[in-house]
């Protein structure tokens, strides 16, 4: 039930966003004002520079190349587009990484087990009352940067961990990938579709095999291999990518681990006696009763925890990671674009938060409708 | 009704900005201290020590010698640290009065950057340093990670380096201050530490065994180092600018802290009237009459100040002689403008 407002409170709320619109208007004005005084026009065709800088890693796009490297020679916003990968790369598997371990720790707190809900306990208190920034020094400086130098890599199956980094072997798809693929695929579908003909089991093989001697090879491997000063090729895992995944998820999942207890706390005792007097077993209660109503509470402080985890990866440059913002106070000082910089870099936060929220509530909205309010 | 009185507000606020219009000179002399920015993180240079806590280096007594014109006082000082990503927009927002903070002049930096450059107090260039027996020479160094501070033009230097020569495999990881680059390349996780050699310097002064680190030979940019105020503000950047050159006139004269007495009594007329004995040269420039005095009192003349912090008996010891930061007349780049 819903009362229409009143004419008062229409011009009223017409007021104060007139007043906050104006006030926006006002300080975007002022500034350009000012800039304008000082001889520094307010543009962003700085974007089409030449960047000129180096970053760690990070991919880029190129027209007519793809996804590839970022070098020094590439534009401004070539190298924006790389820290913005930077940072989603970081942030999804962020995500992901601290919603399961999030999820174990809450569900540790609520153990049978004193040891579990001790240790759950302990590691919530001690990693949600200590600064994140610190926690990330720690796992760069007092955690990675002490692993073995590159002479004493430790190495087993290919794989390099040393100081510089996780170094491990890889595919690269050669220009017959994609025959290749194709040609499995249609191989599948054959012996799908014609799993009744006995001439097609005889066929079949031999059209494989020779399209297998065609398109051979189909990928490269790439072995990681010890240069003069370390490790190149296979896929490189920086320190500074893991010590920021470290600290990211590690962090964010104490504060998951509470949302998760919380929504576990809420549901009344009387949902698990119901189910049980039904004679449903510990596991079913938990997925068919439990599980679906914690979800839904779950949920909302759930993506605040994601928008948090987002935007906390700005910190990537305590840790020489460059992300979107280390790549952004780069091109502010190179290009001295600062203003029309930081708008772009809260434009990409904001679009990559708005995201998150918009997956997650659609996700939200397809757990009501299949389990109902 | 509402609306009227955003108007005011609006109109109010607009108002205040076009007052602020008059010379930063004003401003600080009205307010009785210097707000300067420096570096607080680079020992040498700009440094927050930690058992005294207070600020000393090279730059911060450039920051001392503006006081002492000013306020005839080298502790009228309010110092602000700033790191290297922020000094430009500390400076042209005004949030300090000049910034002595180990800052390159370059033309992107003039043109863009919004700010004006004071004269040059520290020739210096950019330099990488290895631990002892990992390269002799830069050439060695291809397929190397270097190490960096984030907001230099060293970042942008290395970069240019490593692709003039198409080096493959040499990376650039880079650090919000020097503190952290030097952790990390201690720790191993880099090769080289690319920076200024004077940082450079600095920093290997500081580990416990500088023997282990050696600073290579060569020199790959120009790095004139100065101080900046905002732009288009003459009156200020010519005050600062002449307080400048008077520590390096000292120094052509001959006039440090110890020997001002004697030059007071001389008769030479040059001399006089650069002391402000004679003439009217401090008050034309907005300064008071014995600037030049105050300046010798409180810091000394340039080569006092280099030594202080660079000289034989620092803990640093850069040679000066021969150098660009030597006098113009023993072979350098430092010369200052008639004082007439």
């Amino acid at each position: 039930m819903r009362f229409a407002p009143r004419p008062a409170e229409i011009l009223l709320q017409a007021l104060v966003l007139g007043a906050v619109v104006g006030v926006l208007l006002f300080f975007l004005h002022t500034a350009r004002e000012r800039m304008a005084a000082q001889g520094i026009p307010f543009s962003f065709a700085f974007l089409a520079q030449e960047a000129g800088f180096s970053l760690s890693e990070g991919l880029t796009y190129a027209p007519g190349e793809g996804l590839r490297p970022y070098t020094p020679s590439d534009t401004y916003w070539q190298a924006f587009l790389a820290g913005f990968l930077n940072t989603l790369r970081v942030a999804v598997a962020g995500l992901v990484l601290a919603t399961l371990l999030g999820f174990a720790i809450g569900a540790a707190r609520l153990s049978r087990n004193p040891l579990a809900r001790g240790l759950g306990f302990l590691y919530v208190e001690l990693v949600r009352n200590t600064p994140l920034l610190l926690q990330l020094f720690v796992w760069y400086f007092a955690v990675l940067l002490k692993l073995p130098p590159v002479e004493g890599a430790l190495r087993f199956l290919g794989i390099w961990l040393s100081q510089r980094g996780l170094f491990l072997p890889w595919i690269e798809a050669t220009p017959k990938a994609y025959g290749f693929l194709l040609l499995l695929l249609g191989t599948a579908l054959a012996v799908w579709g014609l799993r009744r003909y006995l001439w097609a089991k005889v066929l079949l093989p031999l059209v494989l095999l020779a399209g297998l001697l065609f398109l051979w090879p189909p990928f490269n491997f790439l072995l990681p291999e010890r240069t003069a000063f370390g490790v190149r090729g296979g896929l490189e895992v920086s320190p500074e990518f893991t010590a920021l995944l470290f600290g990211l998820t590690v962090y964010t999942a104490a504060f998951i681990a509470e949302v998760v207890r919380g929504a576990l706390l809420s549901i009344p005792r009387g949902q698990w006696e119901a189910a049980r007097a039904l004679g449903l077993d510990e596991r079913t209660v938990l997925r068919v009763v439990i599980l679906p109503q914690a979800v839904r509470i779950a949920l909302p402080p759930l993506i605040n925890q994601y928008l948090n985890l987002t935007k906390n990866s700005s910190l990537a440059v305590a840790v020489a990671y460059p992300d979107l913002f280390s790549v952004y106070n780069t091109i502010a000082n190179q290009s001295g674009r600062a203003l029309e910089g930081v708008l772009i870099v809260m434009a990409v936060y904001l679009s990559i938060s708005l995201g998150i929220s918009a997956l997650v509530n659609a996700y939200n909205r397809r757990v009501i409708l299949r389990w109902g309010v | 009704m509402a609306l009227r009185l955003v108007w005011i507000v609006m109109v109010f606020l607009l108002g205040l900005g076009a007052l602020a219009q008059g010379s930063r000179l004003d401003v600080v002399k009205e307010r009785g201290r210097l707000i300067c920015g420096v570096n607080a993180k680079l020992p040498g240079f700009g440094f927050l020590d930690e058992k005294t806590g207070k600020y000393a280096g090279f730059d911060i007594d450039f920051c001392k010698a503006v006081a002492a014109a000013l306020f005839n006082d080298p502790n009228k000082v309010e110092y602000v640290p700033l790191d290297a990503r922020v000094r430009f927009q500390a400076v042209q927002n005004g949030e300090v009065d000049v910034a002595f903070r180990n800052t390159t002049v370059t033309s992107s930096r003039d043109g863009a950057a919004g700010v004006d450059f004071l004269p040059v107090t520290f020739y210096d260039g950019q330099g990488v340093m290895v631990k002892k027996g990992r390269a002799k020479t830069l050439r060695e160094l291809e397929g190397a990670t270097f190490c960096t501070t984030q907001g230099t033009t060293n970042e942008k230097n290395i970069s240019d380096y490593i692709r003039a020569r198409r080096w493959a495999n040499t990376r650039v990881l880079t650090f919000e201050d020097g503190q952290k680059v030097m952790n990390a390349f201690l720790e191993g996780r880099c090769d080289a530490f690319t920076a200024d050699k004077s940082q450079l310097i600095g920093y290997k002064g500081t580990t416990s065994n500088p023997e282990a680190l050696e600073v290579l030979r060569e020199t790959i940019s120009k790095e004139p180092l100065a101080g900046m105020v905002r732009e288009n503000d003459s009156r200020w950047r010519d005050a600062l600018a002449w307080i400048i050159y008077a520590t390096i006139q000292a120094e052509e004269y001959g006039i440090t802290s110890k020997n001002l007495s004697q030059f007071l009594k001389s008769d030479s007329p040059e001399i006089r009237r650069f002391l402000g004995l004679e003439g009217t040269l401090g008050k034309d420039l907005g300064l008071p009459q014995d600037f030049a005095q105050r300046i010798l009192g409180a810091v000394g003349n340039y080569g006092e100040i280099y030594d202080r912090y660079f000289g034989p008996k620092s803990s640093f010891a850069i040679p000066r002689f021969g150098t660009l930061n030597a006098l113009q007349r023993q072979g350098g780049l430092m010369y200052s403008p008639p004082f007439r």
